[in-house]
């Protein structure tokens, strides 16, 4: 069979299999859509928090500035992830998250400088880091599921950069939701605690994330 | 509109830079044929099969240009043309009509054109691979030993199609779509309209068959 023959028979299987589609929703309000998601399973959590020592802690500039911080990555990733998702978008929305990120890591870094400056503010003990750690994990683990799967109704090119970002933006939802959680004050090994969930949670969904979009788009 | 406005000439089988040319031009349209091609996709969206056809014609082209712009070159344009066709049809609920309908198709030819060299290069060259003919001096084998081997790789094409011709339908298309064609699941599944889980039960039973009819000691009888 000749080429244009091959594309013939192609263009008219797909045309013969072809059914009406719903168009996807803008990036922005499906991101919209999966912040919602994560500010109700923060609610869902509230009964849990302690909101007197979540007022004091939020009255300390780089703790709040941690939390913002925190906040606008996710919502920032969720955002850059559903972008890179629909093709023709600029791969520089990959880049949106940056600036937040920078600035809840300058901040959670600043809190691990002013815990090892003043070492009477409350620490976490290593039972309590493993908490977090096990928070932080647990809870990014729903949010990547809903992300992943409402990625995978677009049709990413670039599946794994798409799968990392929607990681980052669990992850860092993650670290938003457990401030009210958070009974202690930053310090190095707390940020590492957070730190490693967070890569891991990133790394995991680029690893299987990344296949599931790159099978929608592949069609594999 | 006419069907014919959409109809672009359809280069041979090995594409050239050329060959390619109108659709490169095509790269900077922005007049009525984009709006045309936005129109017709929004269409397809809403399930217009001869709306769907004229786009998925006027795409061929422009995915040609765009692979042969990334550094694809013979038979492999093809195979790229193939694929893109097959992202559109998975991602034509996210194109927006309120935006260019060419900056949408160019990611995804772009993209499956990418895929296509990393494919390329992570594959050894191969001896039937034009591109490795064309590249290298050969001394060739001797007239008379080429001719025999020529013949013979005819006598087994024209056995195996002849053992593929004869599988029952269902096991013919898993043959044609996953083997042949190197469809995945999903798109085979997409194109036939058949489950993956039949595909791969056909494709399974289909090589069996295909093994008895072209095992050695059948051959005197076959051929």
């Amino acid at each position: 069979m000749s080429e244009p023959d091959r594309h013939d028979r192609l263009v008219e299987d797909l045309a013969g299999s072809l059914a009406p589609v719903r168009r996807l929703r803008p990036p922005g309000r499906r991101a919209v859509l999966w912040c919602g998601a994560a500010l109700a399973l923060g609610l869902l959590l509230l009964p849990f928090a302690d909101l007197s020592g979540l007022r004091l802690r939020l009255a300390v500039p780089d703790l709040q500035a941690a939390a913002i911080g925190a906040a606008l990555t996710a919502a920032a990733a969720a955002f850059a992830a559903f972008q890179t998702s629909v093709p023709g978008r600029a791969r520089a929305w990959a880049l949106l998250p940056l600036p937040p990120l920078a600035l809840w890591l300058g901040a959670s870094g600043l809190g691990c400088l002013r815990a090892w400056l003043a070492p009477s503010s409350g620490v976490a003990d290593a039972e309590e880091m493993r908490g977090c750690f096990a928070f932080l994990v647990s809870v990014s683990l729903p949010l990547s599921v809903l992300l992943v799967l409402m990625l995978r109704r677009a049709c990413p090119l670039r599946p794994t950069l798409t799968a990392a970002l929607a990681g980052l933006a669990a992850a860092a939802a993650a670290a938003a939701l457990l401030v009210p959680l958070h009974p202690h004050d930053a310090t190095a090994t707390d940020l590492l605690a957070h730190g490693v969930a967070v890569l891991l949670v990133i790394g995991l969904n680029g690893l299987f994330g990344g296949r599931l979009l790159g099978g929608r788009a592949e069609g594999a | 509109m006419a069907a014919l406005a959409y109809r672009m000439p359809m280069p041979g089988p090995t594409w050239t830079r050329s060959d390619a040319l109108p659709a490169m031009q095509a790269r900077h349209a922005t007049g009525p044929g984009e709006a045309s091609l936005s129109a017709a996709m929004r269409a397809a969206q809403d399930g217009d099969a001869a709306a769907y056809r004229r786009v998925l014609r006027a795409c061929v082209p422009v995915i040609a240009g765009v692979a042969c712009g990334q550094g694809v070159r013979g038979a492999a344009v093809d195979d790229v043309v193939q694929e893109a066709l097959l992202t559109i049809h998975r991602a034509r609920a996210t194109y927006d009509p309120a935006r260019p309908f060419l900056p949408w198709l160019r990611a995804i030819a772009q993209r499956r054109a990418v895929d296509a060299l990393r494919r390329q290069s992570r594959r050894p060259q191969e001896v039937h691979d034009p591109a490795s003919l064309d590249g290298q001096e050969d001394a060739g084998p001797a007239p008379g030993q080429a001719l025999e081997e020529g013949q013979e790789a005819r006598l087994r094409e024209a056995r195996l199609a002849r053992a593929v011709a004869s599988l029952p339908a269902g096991q013919r298309q898993a043959v044609e779509h996953l083997a042949l064609h190197e469809r995945s699941l999903a798109e085979a599944s997409a194109l036939t309209g058949r489950s993956k889980g039949a595909l791969k039960v056909n494709l399974h039973r289909a090589l069996k068959s295909l093994r008895a009819a072209l095992a050695p000691d059948r051959e005197g009888r076959d051929v």
